[in-house]
């Protein structure tokens, strides 16, 4: 039976994948067909998983087995149950409060952190002594990040019109930053001939059998 | 033919070359090879210079829509932890990430090396957790309090590996396979940052220029594999022409077309510029 199971999977997989790349000639009902089945499908299966992932261990299978030690935990299913209210207009508003919870708490744990490790850690990375190293190439890299980094950011000061001399590192920055993207360019290319380098994979290994 | 339906036509042919300039090389290999990047070097070196016996962990923070990309890098990280004789847990900030962990054991077990490795004693599966950087936050207290059973439902003290493991301090090394948010960037802010244990990770082709900065002096990233490439690199360095390798075959040839195709339709436009130039020209004329 898995056996089978596995081949169905299979036909189904590289179905649904011509069904997609059926979109590169034109828009058509396999197409919609697939998108709307993944679509369906993704939904029911987060759903599902949340509730057996966390839901049933970290609540309900709790407060099932040891109700008094778990007391606490009614506070969370109590704001749970609140943030549902979205479905009910009359009520709605009771959503607000556990809404607020979240992002009052998402937004202090995140702050501190990426204060520190995305500020503080991030400025002091560029503060280094640029001739520390004896290789000429890492030297040149160590300029690079520094002017690289204050001509950047310079770039997106405002407060005053960048023209004459000010213009100067405004316009490096303009540099670095096309160089940024253009790098960003080329790994966004390298993930999406990924993608397709997987599907193809698959349709010739395991659906074909045609390269090991 | 108007502009539009030849607009359509050479979209078409280019999606047609492009399939051919991927499918040829995986049916006929070229075998060339690709130079090791740095930041993949310190990546390999992290776990490289671990002593036998220490705890690696390797967070599957992705799903099957980039399994091409991280599933070797997976892979390739847990036949080196266990080539050096490390110990590996796997734990998923991703839903999927368990079925993702499952695969890449099963998938470095196929190696003869490996396949005598004993789950509980070589390797667990920790499994997913809800909750992200709250997550990686509780697993800086206790690993138990937040992984009382195991993705298979075996409790934590049955499992011989983890006996001494109270949190993040006890491991030796930490890799985040991420594909997104939550994944690598909050295991590097609490992980690294907090708790200063070793942080390396591997991430998509597209996520990869966002964490390059965390590979600087302080340390907050010790080394990074980005995409396919990084991944082809890792398995060279542990001498092994797995499916990252094979696939870069047609990665490559697919870049060279992408490059031509640019060079094309540069000199298209130009050469459309200077027509539209002349014809005003006559017409002034």
């Amino acid at each position: 039976m898995p056996e089978i199971m596995n081949t169905v999977g299979i036909w189904l997989g590289a179905f649904f994948t011509f069904a997609i790349f059926s979109f590169l000639y034109k828009d058509n009902p396999f197409y919609k067909l697939a998108e709307q089945i993944f679509v369906g499908l993704s939904a029911g299966y987060g759903l599902i998983y949340i509730i057996y992932a966390a839901l049933l261990p970290n609540l309900f299978t709790k407060l099932a087995t040891d109700f008094r030690g778990n007391l606490i935990l009614l506070i969370p299913f109590a704001l749970g149950i609140m943030m549902i209210t979205r479905m009910v207009p009359k009520i709605q508003w009771l959503s607000r409060y556990p809404l607020s919870i979240v992002i009052g708490t998402s937004a202090a744990i995140s702050l501190l952190r990426f204060l520190k490790s995305d500020l503080i850690a991030q400025v002091a990375a560029t503060m280094i002594n640029p001739f520390e190293s004896n290789v000429p190439s890492e030297i040149v890299g160590n300029l690079m990040l520094i002017i690289g980094t204050i001509c950047g950011v310079y770039f997106f000061y405002f407060s005053k019109k960048q023209e004459g001399i000010a213009k100067i590192p405004s316009k490096i920055g303009v540099y670095f930053l096309m160089v940024s993207f253009g790098a960003t360019f080329g790994y966004t290319v390298m993930a999406r001939i990924s993608l397709l380098i997987g599907r193809l994979e698959f349709l010739l290994k395991d659906w074909l059998h045609i390269i090991q | 033919m108007s502009l539009n339906t030849s607009t359509i036509l050479e979209r078409r042919i280019v999606y047609l070359l492009l399939f051919l300039a991927v499918l040829l090389p995986l049916l006929f290999p070229i075998g060339w090879g690709s130079d090791v990047s740095p930041v993949v070097k310190m990546s390999y070196d992290l776990i490289d210079q671990t002593p036998a016996g220490g705890i690696g962990l390797i967070s599957f923070d992705y799903e099957a829509s980039t399994i091409t990309e991280m599933q070797p890098m997976a892979v390739a990280q847990i036949e080196h932890a266990w080539s050096r004789g490390q110990k590996v847990i796997a734990t998923a900030l991703w839903p999927q990430g368990p079925q993702m962990a499952a695969q890449s054991f099963e998938e470095a077990k196929r190696n003869p090396l490996f396949k005598d490795k004993e789950y509980g004693v070589d390797y667990v599966n920790l499994g997913y957790k809800v909750g992200g950087m709250v997550t990686v936050q509780a697993l800086g207290s206790s690993f138990k309090d937040v992984y009382p059973k195991d993705s298979s439902g075996r409790a934590w003290d049955t499992l011989p590996m983890l006996k001494d493991l109270k949190n993040l301090k006890g491991l030796s090394w930490i890799c985040s396979l991420s594909a997104g948010e939550p994944g690598l960037k909050d295991w590097i802010m609490i992980a690294h940052d907090v708790h200063n244990v070793p942080v390396t990770g591997g991430t998509t082709a597209v996520s990869a220029p966002g964490f390059l900065p965390y590979v600087n002096n302080h340390g907050q990233l010790t080394g990074l594999l980005g995409g396919l490439k990084a991944a082809s690199e890792y398995e060279a360095l542990i001498g092994k022409k797995g499916p990252a390798t094979t696939k870069m075959d047609a990665q490559s040839v697919a870049h060279i077309l992408i490059l031509l195709l640019i060079a094309v339709g540069n000199i298209k436009v130009w050469v459309r510029k200077r027509n539209n130039a002349k014809n005003t020209e006559v017409t002034n004329a």
